[in-house]
């Protein structure tokens, strides 16, 4: 009982007998989109994590006397106003994004399916709380809430961490309190609480392994903004500092050059948005496939 | 039928409350800001400019040698009164700067809201009607892309095209509407595009997504199968029924662009709000960055308000709920 998945339910709908359901990763494999992203976001990661040991030139290297070369065998990617190679700075860059963006996540899924839940199975004066802390979190743009967090304190990779994260907090709470309140009214929990089992398992055993799906999906699509969040941040030189290299950080210096270096901004450019196009597609495959009312339209179509 | 006022009136009574308590809950935010900073605000924001006599007379005229606790319900009483304190910049009062700043971040907004209407409306409802077709496919993977582009880059690419390859429209800079219209319509041209076609791109994915839902619900079922022509459906049950949602969409896009152009601002040196936010955070200016936060933050619960008003005035099943 406690297995049983929000995906699992509609089976009843769609007269399929459950033991023929196909496994969720099929679905998601059998989606091309979903497929292709997958795919083109396993070799950006494999490119952040081989970044440092395959770039061809230093990330620093300065040589005036090779500055603002367009792209050539030599530099695949050109190289900036300091002679700097513009494809090895990329590939350490994306490093830093992506970690920035995993921990930031992390960080905002912890903290906020942690109240949310709580907050949506304690209901009451806990609920009410938590909620009205979330609305006024709610009610600061993204971006300007980071930045006051940077303003409060010093700009680098931890502040940004912590601003993207707190940021993304209140998504996760307040998908977290809205999933738990209907596990809670669910018959299952119901039986479970008058035989007297404790909150706290409750909690863990049957409450949260029933709100993953659509936690899975926003985490996926958080990632994506979270990539752009820090490529802002960075680009509005509150983000990652100099001399390390970041994607909004090499934007920010390609500005003054947008006429006559197009490859300073458009590699840049292009990488933060296929990453974040990556982890949006996938997370709107999840979604297809994760959210039980889109999951039986699939199915649905299959078997015709 | 008549409508009786009373859970209207309810309802609104309730939701205002609400709306207050979160203004509480922001405001105290806004005031904790300048007493997290680790180290002396007032000594930061000096910088170079430090001297014991500067440092006292600032720490006075800020208010901040007084107990917290007197300085926290002076700022909320000052605040809800529109004084939100002088800037330790320039000594002009944050209210005036702000005001000052606040008709280039609107018409912005307004024109940039615009462009995503004009863009969303007709891409998301077509795209909707023609579920799981290419013309569908299209649609959904180019709002996708619009999605995932970071909003300064995209500008970076339109000054490329439009003032440095074309050379037909400036590329920064900002006249006043009233003084000068046509100077201010070449200057908002490329911001303005910037920001529409990433919330058309937003708006269009919701817009889709609320006319595939009603589509699909049993009254157009009906509808169809009572052999109701196909445009009278259309138009008289799913897309007046997909009108709710749309106007929330809207409206909660306004309210982000209206705090949310930061970057756009900052890339077309665009004399707004977000690029008064920028230049603070740089010169540690706290009263000026509370201020500004305080009131961005108050006209998205705002236009929040007057969505979710206009949308129980629409919508009867909302109210009585």
């Amino acid at each position: 009982m406690t297995q049983t998945t929000p995906a699992a339910e509609p089976a009843a709908l769609t007269g399929a007998p459950a033991q023929q359901r196909l496994p969720a990763w099929r679905l998601l494999a059998a989606n091309p989109l979903t497929l292709a992203s997958a795919i083109v976001l396993a070799v950006i990661v494999l490119l952040a994590l081989l970044g440092p040991f395959i770039s061809p030139y230093g990330i620093n290297e300065i040589d005036v006397s090779r500055q603002l070369q367009p792209p050539s065998a030599a530099h695949w990617f050109g190289t900036d106003d300091l002679g700097r190679d513009i494809l090895s700075r990329v590939l350490h860059a994306i490093g830093i994004s992506l970690l920035i963006a995993v921990c930031a996540v992390t960080f905002a899924f912890l903290v906020g399916v942690a109240f949310g839940t709580v907050a949506g199975y304690a209901g009451g004066i806990v609920d009410m709380v938590i909620s009205r802390v979330t609305d006024v979190l709610f009610a600061f743009p993204v971006l300007l809430l980071a930045l006051a967090i940077v303003a409060i304190f010093q700009p680098g990779l931890v502040t940004t961490v912590v601003a993207i994260g707190i940021v993304y907090t209140p998504i996760f709470a307040r998908i977290a309190r809205g999933s738990a309140l209907s596990v809670r009214s669910s018959p299952f929990v119901q039986v479970s609480q008058t035989m007297g089992t404790p909150a706290r398992t409750i909690l863990l055993r049957h409450v949260l392994p029933n709100i993953t799906g659509p936690l899975i999906v926003q985490t996926s699509l958080s990632l994506a903004f979270a990539i752009l969040s820090e490529a802002a941040l960075s680009f509005l030189g509150l983000g990652i500092q100099p001399p390390t290299p970041s994607l909004g950080g090499m934007l920010f210096a390609a500005q003054g050059f947008l006429a006559q270096a197009w490859w300073m901004s458009v590699f840049p450019g292009v990488t933060i948005l296929v990453t974040a196009l990556a982890f949006n597609l996938i997370g709107d495959g999840l979604r297809d496939v994760l959210d039980p009312r889109q999951r039986s339209l699939i199915e649905a179509r299959r078997s015709r | 039928m008549r409508i009786s006022p009373a859970p209207v009136l309810r309802f609104l009574g309730l939701r205002l409350l609400s709306s207050a308590i979160v203004l509480l809950g922001v405001i105290v935010v806004v005031f904790a800001l300048v007493h997290l900073v680790p180290g002396d605000p007032v000594r930061l924001a000096l910088g170079t400019r430090y001297s014991p006599e500067a440092y006292q007379a600032l720490r006075e005229a800020s208010g901040l040698d007084r107990p917290l606790l007197v300085q926290f319900f002076s700022y909320v009483g000052n605040a809800l009164t529109g004084n939100l304190g002088v800037s330790f910049r320039n000594g002009g009062t944050v209210t005036d700067i702000l005001l000052g700043r606040l008709p280039a971040t609107v018409s912005l907004a307004l024109v940039g809201i615009v462009i995503a209407l004009v863009i969303a409306l007709p891409a998301g409802i077509w795209s909707a009607l023609r579920e799981g077709r290419v013309s569908d496919i299209i649609v959904r993977l180019t709002s996708q892309l619009g999605v995932s582009v970071p909003d300064f880059w995209l500008g970076m690419l339109l000054i490329t095209l439009f003032s440095s390859v074309l050379r037909v429209l400036p590329s920064s800079g900002y006249a006043p509407a009233g003084e000068d219209p046509l100077g201010w319509l070449q200057h908002v041209i490329l911001p303005g595009l910037t920001v529409g076609l990433i919330a058309g791109a937003i708006m269009t994915r919701y817009i889709r997504a609320a006319v595939v839902d009603v589509a699909g619900a049993g009254f157009v079922r009906t509808a169809v199968s009572k052999g109701l022509p196909g445009r009278i459906v259309t138009f008289r049950h799913i897309l007046r029924n997909a009108l709710v949602p749309v106007l929330t969409i809207a409206g909660i896009q306004l309210a982000t662009i209206l705090g949310g152009v930061i970057v756009v601002e900052v890339v077309f040196a665009w004399p707004g709000l977000g690029r008064l936010v920028y230049d603070s955070v740089a010169a540690r200016d706290y009263p000026v960055i509370q201020g500004a936060i305080l009131l961005i933050a108050a006209m998205f619960l705002l236009i929040n308000l007057i969505v979710d008003v206009l949308y129980a005035l629409v919508d009867p099943r909302i109210r009585l709920a």
